[in-house]
């Protein structure tokens, strides 16, 4: 069993991956806004946590400024704190 | 050079931009809801300085009950003013029974602009964008693209 696992987990093809990209770096978006909490949704797993960098590509410049207004948001009642099930 | 340059950046500095949420109760009528933002609205004239915009959300659903409160009147308040004042401006709000959460934030340049093309149109936020996208896709029946392959 493991070795026809192992077999197949050798012969699957390299799924080549798209390669991430920051998407305020690309479209040139300077600023983030709080208030906009459809927008900061896209930043955050289902459970109100805010993503990490290596899931969303975003450089460390705007994964700051998406912290702060996700924070942001959440002071403002406009994000949960914990949630369950968000998305 | 410095030393010239100190001036300039004072000056800058007497007068900033300023953009404040409050959250009110809602078991305020919307008379005495507008009544207490416009007290607040003299707030920021008294002190010499100037609204730039005002945005007022009316009842919104909060998305955590704040004193045992489910929703509340949002009011958004754009103003430039000296920093001395913001510190009576939140006490003001600490104050205030009716005020049950608020938020000032000091703009930067890139805010400034932000806020400009948004009061112009030019900006919309993602849930506007996303119903004239929706729109737009029905009556083209045409795939825009997807932002969601990366989370």
């Amino acid at each position: 069993m493991s070795r026809e696992s192992n077999y197949i987990f050798n012969q699957t093809p390299q799924v080549v991956q798209k390669k991430k990209y920051c998407r305020f770096k690309k479209h040139g978006i300077k600023h983030i806004d709080y208030k906009d909490k459809d927008f900061l949704l896209k930043f955050i797993n289902e459970q109100g946590k805010i993503l990490p960098r290596r899931i969303t590509g975003t450089s460390l410049k705007f994964q700051r400024k998406i912290s702060v207004a996700v924070k942001r948001a959440r002071h403002l009642s406009l994000l949960p704190f914990v949630a369950d099930g968000l998305k | 050079m410095v030393i010239f340059a100190a001036p300039k950046t004072k000056n800058c500095m007497n007068k900033k931009q300023y953009e404040t949420v409050i959250i009110l109760t809602p078991v305020l009528s919307e008379q005495q809801m507008k009544d207490a933002v416009a007290g607040y609205r003299g707030l920021i004239t008294d002190a010499g300085g100037e609204i730039i915009h005002e945005e007022n959300w009316g009842l919104t659903k909060l998305a955590y009950p704040i004193d045992k409160k489910g929703t509340g009147f949002y009011h958004l308040f754009e103003f430039t003013a000296g920093p001395d004042f913001i510190k009576s401006w939140e006490l003001a709000f600490r104050r205030d029974e009716r005020i049950m959460r608020y938020l000032t934030i000091s703009l930067d340049k890139w805010a400034i602009e932000f806020n400009q093309k948004k009061r112009n149109g030019e900006i919309k936020s993602s849930s506007e964008s996303a119903k004239e996208r929706k729109a737009a896709q029905e009556a083209l029946a045409l795939d825009t693209e997807d932002d969601d392959d990366d989370n």
